[in-house]
């Protein structure tokens, strides 16, 4: 009987894939200098050391990796966050966990971390930070053992509020050297030259995305409420715990290489729920893919649209994801199926 | 013999403020237990530490002699299905929510669903009519499609104990007939052991075979709906004047309304 439904999942997977796999070859050919589609293939087969091989090999292509981990992983945590408190409007940004790791990056920046000790500091004091945050914000809102999501929410977005301006106080006080720094990774950008770092992002998000799907059960159940996750048999004190040490991974990591993009993590768990359907067996992935292609395309555009000047891409979701955002308020009013 | 679900002795509330206190219930296997009482008397609470949404410090709830706080999740949602009164409405279809019933039998990591669960949840959406909506999603059921797909998902756990919080609460009398005949039929066929919070005590007297009448948090009376039902325990406990009188068809306490009007004629020719 549910056979029928693991096929449309199937499909589902395979347009997103090929959605995917389309952006990335738009992603690669678009550019200061434009290649045609038909000469991608051979540029990259024969390797050339040609202008154009350096751009699309040195230039666009780890762009484009970074950008779908980067893409991916804001996506999955929101997914998850999402799963966790049933609420639409929970995102890394929302409930803090940006902030905090933005603000762990920021003390990196100016104590001069990633020169003195090295570049991956980045990484460690963002999820050092969001794991701070998501603590933080924890014992705040936890009453009697138990967690109070309104609570959460609000407190979230106060500390998001707190690392914010502390960010800007560090900017205010700083350098003007890292003052740069700063600013230009608080905007958010894909325009990252350490293949390192690069690394971490792509491992980080593909074993997080695998580490989620262990979660499957504790996730699907949480859909009708704590209580009643808990009735059917699920841990679910513990089960919310490490999902939020996976987002806040997820999350600290995105933020130290790419800076805060934001909506990612909150639109496109959002439409893809709407397409595939509530289930996170298929919602998890669909997100990955999906959260992964938009930040491509997204950027795409950040580097075509003035150039030879770029735009951060932090800009183009937060105009994208803020106009779909509304789109999907007012169909969610007429529309009786909702979250 | 010790009982098969006992509940001893325990005190629960919120905060400092017990809500109910010293409450003992045993009930036997295969038993239809409703538990009545006003608005505030504590049935929900109650249901609450059952439950082990509201943890209690004092006395202890056992199944088949084993304390419930030494059950595993798992092995508590295998043995005690629940069913509350506010039934989630998301977007979920209702094979995909009564398949959620066998989540608590997942061994191990099981990403498709078995072909014994499908089995298990077929059979008991064939026997609750429910199979007929299995594609709808739960936002576009009715009151009381809800609550019998709510039991469907119960009996798909293939518990020991069924916990109804208010079954019938917000449905037509048509409905609340159906879901009550429904539960006593599990009841008689499956030997499935019934706890029931009940507010109509016309349907409690009915339905079930023992009757605790709760009053500000304390247990007020227990015993045969004949016993519970009398007009001077529910005038004590809900402080209202009632007239008691055999079901002419089944025997069981009915439970008739008496007006101020009529009060004041009766004691105007008394």
């Amino acid at each position: 009987m549910s056979r029928s439904k693991y096929i449309k999942w199937g499909l589902w997977l395979i347009t997103f894939l090929l959605i995917a796999v389309m952006t990335v070859i738009f992603s690669l050919a678009k550019g200061e200098i434009d290649i045609p589609l038909s000469k991608i293939y051979n540029i990259l087969i024969n390797r050339n050391n040609d202008l154009e091989y350096t751009v699309l090999k040195e230039i666009r292509l780890p762009r484009i990796i970074l950008g779908l981990s980067v893409g991916g992983a804001l996506s999955l945590a929101g997914v998850i966050l999402q799963g966790i408190y049933r609420n639409p409007l929970v995102e890394p940004y929302t409930l803090g966990i940006s902030g905090g790791a933005a603000l762990g990056v920021a003390f990196a920046i100016v104590a001069g971390l990633n020169f003195s000790v090295g570049s991956f500091m980045l990484p460690v004091s963002g999820f050092i930070g969001a794991l701070i945050t998501v603590f933080l914000v924890y014992i705040l809102s936890v009453r009697k053992g138990k967690i109070h999501t309104q609570n959460m929410l609000l407190i979230g977005v106060m500390v998001s509020f707190i690392a914010s301006s502390a960010i800007m106080f560090i900017m205010a006080t700083t350098t003007n050297e890292n003052l740069h720094n700063i600013v230009f990774w608080v905007m958010g950008s894909l325009d990252e030259t350490n293949k390192d770092l690069i690394k971490v992002a792509v491992i980080v998000s593909i074993l997080c995305l695998l580490i989620s799907y262990i979660f499957i059960d504790p996730l699907n159940a949480l859909r009708l409420g704590e209580d009643k996750a808990r009735h059917l048999g699920i841990n679910t004190d513990l089960s919310i715990k490490l999902l939020f040490i996976i987002s806040s991974l997820l999350t600290g990591m995105c933020v130290s290489i790419a800076g805060v993009i934001g909506f990612v993590g909150l639109i496109i768990p959002q439409f893809m729920r709407l397409i595939v359907g509530s289930d996170f067996r298929i919602l998890l992935i669909s997100s990955f893919l999906t959260g992964g292609g938009f930040i491509v395309f997204c950027d795409t555009i950040a580097r075509t649209i003035v150039a030879p000047n770029e735009l951060p891409v932090g800009v183009i979701t937060g105009i994208i994801g803020g106009i779909s955002f509304i789109a999907i308020l007012i169909n969610l009013g007429k529309n009786t199926r909702h979250i | 013999m010790e009982a098969f679900f006992v509940i001893d002795n325990i005190s629960c509330g919120y905060g400092n403020k017990f809500k109910i206190s010293e409450i003992s219930i045993s009930v036997q296997q295969g038993n239809f237990l409703g538990i009545i009482g006003p608005n505030g008397s504590g049935k929900t609470t109650l249901f609450r530490a059952i439950t082990g949404d509201l943890k209690f410090e004092s006395g202890s709830i056992k199944l088949n002699g084993k304390n419930l706080k030494k059950f595993s999740y798992k092995e508590r949602a295998q043995n005690i299905a629940i069913v509350t009164q506010d039934i989630e409405s998301p977007d979920i279809t209702v094979e995909d929510y009564v398949l959620m019933g066998r989540l608590p039998f997942h061994k191990g990591y099981q990403f498709f669903e078995s072909k014994e669960d499908v089995r298990i949840a077929e059979k008991y959406m064939k026997m609750t009519a429910v199979n007929k909506m299995k594609n709808k999603y739960l936002s576009q059921l009715s009151g009381g499609e809800r609550q019998m797909v709510a039991i469907t998902r119960a009996l798909v756990q293939e518990p020991k104990l069924l916990l109804l919080d208010e079954p019938t609460s917000h449905l037509d009398i048509a409905l609340q007939i159906q879901i009550l005949n429904l539960v006593q039929q599990l009841n008689a066929e499956l030997g499935l052991t019934v706890l029931m919070i009940i507010h109509d005590l016309n349907l409690a007297g009915e339905y079930c075979d023992e009757l605790i009448m709760m009053s500000n948090g304390k247990i007020k009376d227990k015993g045969s709906p004949e016993k519970v039902l009398t007009y001077s325990n529910i005038e004590d406990v809900y402080g209202t004047v009632v007239f008691t009188q055999p079901n002419p068809l089944s025997g069981r306490p009915a439970i008739f309304l008496v007006s101020k009007r009529i009060l004041n004629s009766i004691n105007n020719t008394k």
